[in-house]
């Protein structure tokens, strides 16, 4: 039986004992422009059930037909995770019941996935390279999205009831899953997040997905088991379901590796059982256990004919391919000028692409990095946020740095503009804008301050034709006060000069 | 009776085309006969749903493009006009389709079929959905949630299933045309019991989108007529590549009008016609065995050379047949769950949940028979029972497909009879799954192997039609048309006139055999 | 092959979600045992080295283009639901507390 746990072993306590193993399935939203099985359109965020066939809502007398842009994108993938790829393979229907999953089976692959052995290299952030292998990668259909109405915020537990739109039914997904991954010791929560960006960085990179986990593009499961050091066998692993940023994999590996060691400790048994990942307050939950209910009925989906694969397909399709991640970012560091330690926080960061597009978009490498690593790193930290799901784009950061190289605004105002992006309140020049917040350096306005100031300061104005500079400073105080701050700072002290007849 | 029902297809399509009749008659006609045969206490219910007005309506659009000739006249389809009635498990717009299920009671199909497309293309009108076993399964039409259909020659006997809807709407004059499905028999064998043809396709050779899916692997679209010709014309304007289908054949249809034409000369010189040796015999009734004996005799009289042929793996035909269908049902009905369409039943106790509403919806809305075999499928695909069972039977499918391909390396087509007895007594089967499923033994094999079949009228035993098959190799559908319509034009010869012919008169004021 | 019990029958009918009473499953479990004894032969029938035939007409890569087609307006997909509200499919609470 479960054994309910309140308290969880400190994570390096947890280590001293047990080595975690691990296990990813990660499901990547296809960006194909039609859905896996019918010629929908493949589109986030219309009207709900608007982007459905009879197909995607499995009415009676429907067929199956496969999107072959689907299969090469599949296939494409399978490549870049260094996979082989089946010479002949099919689909399948795994049946359950479910109301997001219209015709109560997802159309999937079973024993024949379409890309199978395979491996990538991780390099997590002390340089060292972790390689996670890769077991299969396969091509199935996504569900439905379902809201929960009534009960307490949108959760399914206590719901009154459930609304359906059937516009994500059908979606390609390809599904790829790790071979257990042992040995990362301490470095499991790390290697987690490390490896789901990877796979994030490699699907953007081909183009095959538009790879933004925060809409679900990208979804991962992740499989936690602990074994006592030394040991042979494997422990009893859970499956925390859906866990959607790369911090949110990082912390639900390191939350079940300190919960699954309590329960040891205690003498209990861990129930092989998914989990549901809790992003407010960091933990997971006891999903459904895992038993002999859980019998999918796989048979061959006899509505389709098996994908047969030639050498010459798979070929042209690998010709397709962009340079493999670790040659890019060779090029990039050498193109960037970063040091090693600069550039592994970037690709640590997961914001390779980010900088790359701020740089294309025209800003130099080392005001791309200034930003991203420094002030947005800064915001992401406190809202406890990855970089990526912040808000913030590459069009943002050049529209700031445009905005700062017209002297429109000061560094300290751009930091200021940024925290306003970031609370939605619009782009940085709408925002200086709304706000008010250009520098002053219109001459008018700053001379009646400087006015103001000479006027008012007699004994100071006596010290600056005596020679003494540093006094320009005293009149500075009331002329920033006099425009809120936005003085230019450079321009005040020629105006100074200016009206007292000392410029040169 | 008015003669205009009497018509075969292809002759009602003649006079319409020559101007004799007007399409809005013939469709009258046949409205007229459904009136008056298919209700009442006994009437034949070949019908679930009549579509009057848009039948007349398509009637009169034909007959007012040939009124105004020219060359849209010209492009008309030759049968344009010829009226065609439906199995209720084909999905059309603008018609109630139910697959004779209250799961399905009310619904109203966003889409059509393609095979209903091409219909309205060929300005076909539609006389209305026919009644059938619920989601096809049966061979007795009994099954239907809307109430069996009767066997025109007697009303006190079943018309064969799943298709017996369509099948006695064509022996009871009420359309001289309709579409069937056949999984295991279910065009053939209601044709066979019936007195009428009906054909199986090779499998993918019509497109299956918008045929409510009983086993996808075996179901098949078909043309269920009164001649071997009607049929290759219905079979060739249905037939072709589907893009909606996958499993659909993606090459022309092939010659099937002219080679019934070529058939309905009687001449079979250098056809070698193979006697499957495990399709009669014991298990067939003396009545049945008799009539194929005699066919047998006349198409060797024309030229035909009569071989034998084994196929020992038929035995496991039936067998496995269950399996596979039964576990493809499982999947394709598991749709059916009040949630998106359809019949929605809440549970009277316990709490509301969704599960509970579909196991509550499933419960109400299908039949004994379809959740026997839901069950029976679930069993075989479920874990730890898979291989023995579903992977048998997948294996039992190769090795039949090799009994049929060694046995047409000695023949161009098979012979049997369709099925191993007449039609029997309404009732005397339905609660015997067994008894009813050994009906279709003969049929399977060809939905196992995927391979094309053709049942006609072979005469009568005890006053009911025995129907005779012929098999051919996949994608050669029309040898099938040359024996049929050979055997056809000799039987007939014999018999001075159809097979139909010989049918009882219904009358509505009888309440049923005049 | 192994005997159909009543409780494997009422596990086979919450797999399909079918509601069974007890004289349901009573009847099923009888009609079953019956029906499985008589296909039984089936699971003999083939050896090993026999392929299983999944697709009566082999074909294979049959595929369709990634191009965007007919879709069904909301009106139509939603004609024929037994609840909705505003463009989407109501049902009642998915699980009796998870
Ligand atoms: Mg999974
Ligand atoms: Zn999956």
């Amino acid at each position: 039986m479960t054994s309910h746990i309140d308290e969880l072993v400190d994570f390096d306590v947890a280590l001293e004992k047990y080595d975690p193993v691990l296990g990813f399935e990660v499901h990547v939203e296809l960006n194909t422009k039609t859905k896996m099985f019918s010629a929908a359109p493949n589109v986030f965020g219309d009207t709900p059930n608007t982007n459905v066939t009879p197909v995607c809502l499995g009415l009676p007398g429907v067929l199956p037909v496969v999107n072959k842009t689907a299969v090469e994108y599949a296939i494409m993938i399978g490549l870049a995770l260094n996979c082989k790829i089946a010479e002949r393979c099919g689909f399948a229907r795994k049946n359950y019941f479910y109301p997001d999953t219209p015709k109560n089976f997802q159309t999937s692959q079973y024993d024949d996935p379409i890309a199978y052995d395979g491996w990538i290299d991780i390099e997590l952030e002390d340089g060292e390279v972790f390689r996670v292998e890769i077991e299969r990668a396969h091509m199935e259909e996504d569900a439905g999205k379902l809201t929960h109405m009534g009960g307490s915020t949108g959760r399914i537990q206590g719901a009154d009831y459930s609304l359906v739109d059937y516009n994500r039914s059908g979606v390609p997904l390809v599904e790829i899953v790790t071979k257990t991954i042992e040995g990362a010791g301490k470095r499991a929560p790390e290697l987690a997040k490390a490896y789901v960006a990877a796979i994030r960085e490699i699907v953007k990179a081909l183009d095959v997905s538009d790879a933004k986990m925060e809409r679900g593009n990208v979804r991962c499961d992740a499989n936690v088991s602990l074994m006592l050091k030394g040991a042979e066998k494997f422990g009893t692993r859970t499956e925390t379901k859906n866990v959607n940023s790369l911090r949110a994999v990082e912390h639900a590996v390191r939350f079940e590796i300190e919960r699954h060691a309590a329960v040891l400790n205690s003498g209990a048994a861990i129930v092989q059982e998914t989990r549901h990942w809790h992003e407010d307050t960091r933990t997971t939950t006891s999903g459904r256990p895992k038993s002999d209910a859980d019998d999918y009925r796989y048979f061959p989906e006899p509505d389709l004919v098996p994908v047969v694969t030639t050498l010459e397909w798979i070929e042209e399709l690998r010709s397709r391919l962009p340079e493999p991640p670790a040659e890019r970012r060779k090029r990039l560091q050498a193109d960037w000028g970063y040091s090693d330690a600069e550039f592994r926080d970037v690709v640590n960061a997961g914001i390779t692409e980010q900088i790359e597009e701020t740089i294309a978009a025209g800003t130099t490498a080392a005001v791309a990095r200034k930003w991203w690593m420094g002030e947005i790193a800064r915001l992401a930290n406190a809202a406890d946020k990855d970089v990526i799901d912040l808000g913030v784009t590459p069009a943002t950061i050049v529209e700031l740095n445009s905005l700062i190289e017209a002297k429109k605004i000061n560094d300290k105002i751009a930091r200021q503009v940024l925290e306003y992006v970031v609370g939605g309140e619009g782009t940085p020049s709408e925002i200086v804008e709304k706000r008010s917040l250009a520098v002053v350096n219109d001459d008018s306005a700053l001379g009646a301050a400087v006015d103001d100031a000479i006027a008012a300061m007699p004994d100071v104005v006596e010290k600056i034709k005596a020679g003494k500079m540093a006094a320009i400073g005293a009149l500075m105080g009331p002329v920033m006060k006099a425009t809120r701050g936005q003085a230019d700072a450079g321009r005040v002290r020629e105006l100074v000069l200016e009206k007292l007849g000392l410029a040169g | 009776m008015n003669e205009i029902i009497r018509l075969s297809a292809t002759e009602l399509a003649a006079k319409l085309r020559a101007g004799e009749i007007t399409s809005v008659a013939a469709v009258q006609a046949h409205l007229d006969r459904i009136a008056e045969v298919d209700g009442g206490e006994h009437g034949v219910h070949a019908f679930l749903h009549v579509n009057t007005e848009e039948a007349l309506a398509v009637a009169a659009e034909v007959d007012a493009i040939r009124a105004a000739g020219g060359a849209e006249a010209e492009a008309l389809h030759p049968f344009a006009g010829v009226p065609i009635a439906i199995k209720d498990l084909i999905v059309t717009k603008g018609q109630p389709t139910t697959a004779a299920s209250k799961m399905l009671e009310g619904w109203m199909s966003p889409y059509d079929a393609t095979v209903i497309e091409k219909i309205r293309a060929a300005k076909l009108p539609m006389l209305g959905k026919t009644n059938l076993d619920e989601f096809a399964m049966g061979s007795s039409t009994e099954h239907s949630a809307y109430g069996a259909t009767r066997n025109p020659w007697d009303l006190n006997r079943i018309p064969g299933g799943s298709g017996g809807g369509s099948a006695a709407a064509v022996a009871a004059f009420e359309a001289p045309l309709a579409l069937g499905t056949d999984t295991g028999g279910s065009i053939r064998q209601p044709g066979a019991v019936t007195g009428t043809v009906g054909v199986k396709p090779t499998y993918g050779g019509v497109s299956r989108y918008g045929a409510i899916a009983m086993a996808s692997s075996l179901d098949q679209i078909g043309p269920v007529t009164r001649t071997v010709l009607d049929s290759a014309y219905l079979h060739e304007l249905i037939g072709g590549h589907d893009a909606a289908d996958s499993t659909s054949l993606n090459e022309p249809v092939p010659a099937l009008i002219a080679a019934a034409e070529t058939g309905a000369s009687g001449d079979m010189t250098g056809v070698r016609v193979g006697v499957i040796k495990e399709l009669q015999g014991e298990g067939y009734e003396a009545g049945v065995q008799a009539r194929f004996d005699e066919s047998l005799e006349a198409l060797r009289a024309a030229g035909a050379e009569i071989v034998e042929v084994s196929c020992p793996n038929f035995k496991y035909a039936l067998g496995a047949y269950y399996l596979i269908s039964t576990s493809e049902v499982s999947s394709n009905l598991a749709k059916f769950d009040g949630v998106r369409f359809g019949t929605r039943v809440l549970p009277t106790e316990g709490p509301l949940t969704i599960e509970r509403v579909m196991g509550a919806t499933r419960a109400a809305g299908f039949g004994e028979e379809v959740k026997r075999r839901i069950i029976l499928g679930t069993y075989a695909l479920s874990a730890g029972y898979y291989d023995a069972y579903y992977g048998s039977a997948q294996k039992v499918r190769t090795l039949i497909q090799r009994d049929f391909e060694a046995a047409f390396e000695h023949a161009d087509v098979l012979i049997s009879p369709t099925c191993p007895t007449v039609a029997f007594e309404l009732g005397s089967k339905v609660d015997d799954p067994l008894a009813m499923y050994l009906n279709d033994i003969a049929t399977i094999p060809a939905n196992m192997a995927g391979i094309p079949g053709i049942t006609i009228p072979g005469g009568l035993s005890e006053g009911l039609p025995v129907g005779i098959q012929f098999l051919a190799p996949a994608r050669e559908d029309a040898r099938l048309y040359r024996a049929g319509a050979a055997l056809e034009k000799l039987l007939e010869d014999k018999w001075g006139g159809r097979l139909l012919d010989q049918a009882p008169e219904l009358s509505a004021a009888t309440g049923g055999v005049a | 092959m192994s005997a159909i019990s009543r409780e494997d029958v009422a596990h086979l009918a919450h797999l399909a979600h079918i509601e069974m009473s007890d004289a349901e499953l009573d009847k099923m479990t009888g009609e079953l045992g019956v029906i499985v004894q008589a296909i039984a032969s089936v699971s003999e029938a083939a050896s090993a080295d026999v392929p299983a035939t999944t697709h009566p007409i082999a074909l294979t890569n049959v595929f369709r283009e990634d191009v965007v087609g007919e879709t069904l307006t909301a009106e139509e997909a939603l004609m024929n639901a037994p609840d909705s509200v505003d463009t989407r499919f109501r049902v009642p609470a998915i699980l009796d507390g998870e």
